[in-house]
């Protein structure tokens, strides 16, 4: 007896394309810092600030921009990336603009610079290019997998881009700028994206020597002598960093992303328990001889002896930060109404995130967190997406170093761990981290066009146009 | 400005943020794609076990997603009538199918007398679909006959291939 019972439909989901998606959270995330900024203005003056129409049209005109570019050049791209991006980058300039309005930063500036020009115009300024930049990623980089080409070449840039630095005079204790006519650029910003490339590049090529030849001891895939080269290579190399230019963020970058990459490439968790174990000692070599990283764990060790210690207001900065971070409570103060301006120096930078803690509480700050997990969430999905083992090292790699940099940012602010000199991305003020991420972005987006890009139709077999039908 | 109106705008702004978030996360739900198979209810509870009576209860949601241009009186659909994947059916949307034990194909055969790549069933240029025996040990057979060489089908003709037997249906 055979009773059709079940019935069960197979059909095909293409990949949509999601850009309609894309536009309507593109609008959302350009509506929410133009109810902040208003917010910040009935705050601090009690009426709607003048620059709302063009501050909200410039924000618009840019995420309207680097949309239509998606839309042209990456059809298929992830829909999150660009609004979530977009939301950060749009709030980022409020804050900014928040501090600008601030009387104790305006008189801080003026005391020890003479002068005093507001920051937001400036990071506008900056918003804009980074997204030319990342439309020029886009039109430029037609497949992702061209970058492959370019592994030794890549390596040897990122190698002077962190050399670089160590000729120009130290700015803050920190030689991490180099100034050429004017602009200071950190090179280090985009140094994690060319040293990205350089590990998908080599790790693609070397994964399975890496990988199988190995000795089991005590659990643990032991790698041979010779395959530890690279790994020791890195490490020596983020140490120097920290040594010469006493640039604790970065060179943790540089080394996370390596043992990450190798992780992921070589599926070997030995690798991690060795960077673990190399990069807690090397932290701990260079921080019992350089007194300005030693000066900095004493400071996370014990954040408010620096009141009675420490006069000039160096080193309160951490103290300063968990205060602020504790009076915003769980609620927040309000936009405008929290005291984050007192930390006074790099305010709407490394220490933007105070800002954040204070004036939108923690479940503000779990938010933005939140907003940086799910753009990491998309980069590995993209990872997981793609076809080719280099986009997918590259999608890891990417995505990777902006989680680092935001647990090493978030964290040290946090006094989770010892503060570093980095930037909170898109958020913190500074045009070489706008720039540097918007492009990491752009590379992201990439790699999610290609990866969900539908297979295109296989072309017929030769044989079946000499196959003659006949018809009954 | 009121203190009223600054808590109203500070809550307002927690909420939209994570509205935002929601959203986002919503998006991440959405975006899931790959094969999409559908359950549909028993159609006559001859011999339904008790799970699939129990399926039945579900309101049926069936979203055929028609081709574009067909003919009429063109099949719409491949129907498994017999064998262990009695019941299955594919939407016809003017791409290849294959048949046989291979993961990959199409309607993979749990069957111990098809080959792992037994037949494949497509449309030729004017839209009537074909099916061709990709050198099977066993045999495909249309009707009664073994096919050797590509041969169209007429709509509910019996393509037999070891148990299973597919038709096409309108």
């Amino acid at each position: 007896m055979s009773v059709v019972t079940n019935t069960t439909t197979i059909g095909a989901i293409e990949a949509p394309s999601r850009r309609n998606t894309e536009l309507g959270l593109l609008a959302f995330a350009v509506v929410i810092p133009v109810f902040a900024y208003l917010n910040v203005g009935l705050a601090l003056d009690g009426k709607i600030p003048a620059g709302m129409l063009g501050y909200g049209l410039g924000v618009g005109l840019l995420a309207g921009i680097a949309h239509l570019a998606v839309r042209k050049f990456a059809p298929y791209a992830d829909p999150l990336l660009l609004p979530l991006a977009t939301l950060l980058n749009g709030l980022g300039l409020v804050l900014i603009w928040r501090l600008d309005q601030s009387p104790r930063l305006i008189r801080r500036a003026e005391a020890l610079f003479g002068a005093y020009s507001p920051d937001a115009p400036k990071q506008l300024m900056y918003s804009a290019i980074a997204v030319a930049l990342f439309v020029a990623v886009l039109m430029v980089l037609k497949d992702h997998r061209i970058l492959q080409r370019y592994t030794y070449i890549s390596m040897a840039a990122a190698l002077v881009l962190l050399i670089l630095p160590m000729f120009f005079p130290a700015v803050n204790g920190a030689k991490i700028w180099i100034s050429i006519g004017g602009f200071t650029i950190q090179p280090g910003e985009f140094a994690k994206i060319i040293i990205a490339i350089f590990f998908s590049g080599y790790l693609m090529v070397k994964r399975d020597a890496l990988a199988l030849a190995s000795r089991r001891f005590m659990g643990m895939y032991l790698p041979r002598g010779r395959d530890l080269g690279p790994i020791l290579a890195i490490w020596a190399m983020s140490i120097l960093i920290l040594v010469f230019e006493t640039d604790l963020g970065t060179s943790l970058l540089f080394f996370g992303l390596f043992v990450i990459m190798l992780y992921v490439a070589t599926e070997r968790t030995s690798w991690i328990v060795f960077g673990l174990l190399m990069s807690v000692a090397g932290a701990v070599g260079v921080a019992s001889f350089e007194p300005h990283v030693q000066s900095r764990v004493n400071a996370w060790l014990d954040p408010f002896a620096c009141y009675q210690t420490d006069v000039t207001g160096a080193c309160q900065q951490i103290g300063d930060a968990l205060l602020s971070f504790g009076s915003g409570g769980t609620l927040g103060t309000g936009l405008g109404q929290g005291n984050s301006d007192l930390i006074g120096f790099a305010a709407n930078a490394d220490f933007i995130l105070t800002t954040v803690g204070e004036e939108f509480g923690l479940a503000g700050t779990m938010a933005f967190l939140m907003i940086y997990g799910l753009i990491v969430e998309r980069g590995v999905r993209t990872a997981l997406a793609a076809r080719d083992p280099f986009g997918k090292l590259l999608a890891i790699g990417l995505s990777g170093a902006f989680a680092i940099q935001v647990f090493v940012v978030a964290g040290g602010v946090m006094g989770l761990i010892p503060l570093t000199g980095m930037t909170m991305p898109f958020v913190a003020y500074g045009g070489s981290s706008v720039l540097a991420n918007w492009a990491l972005i752009g590379v992201l987006i990439r790699i999610s066009d290609t990866a969900r890009r539908p297979a295109p139709a296989p072309a017929p077999s030769p044989d079946a146009e000499m196959t003659q039908v006949v018809r009954p | 400005m009121s203190e009223l109106t600054l808590t109203v705008m500070r809550l307002g702004f927690l909420a939209v943020l994570w509205l935002f978030v929601i959203v986002a996360v919503q998006v991440i739900r959405s975006d899931l794609f790959g094969t999409r198979v559908t359950q549909r209810g028993s159609r006559r509870s001859g011999d339904a076990r008790p799970q699939q009576a129990r399926q039945s209860a579900a309101p049926p949601q069936q979203r055929q997603q028609q081709g574009g241009r067909q003919r009429r009186g063109a099949p719409t659909k491949l129907v498994v009538s017999e064998g262990s994947l009695t019941g299955t059916t594919v939407a016809l949307q003017g791409q290849t199918i294959t048949l046989g034990r291979a993961h990959d194909s199409t309607i993979v055969l749990d069957d111990d007398y098809a080959s792992s790549r037994h037949a494949r069933i497509y449309p030729d240029r004017d839209g009537q679909w074909i099916v061709e025996d990709l050198g099977s040990t066993n045999g495909t057979y249309l009707d009664r006959t073994r096919l050797t060489t590509p041969t169209p089908i007429a709509l509910g003709a019996p393509i037999r291939i070891g148990k299973t037997v597919i038709e096409l249906r309108k």
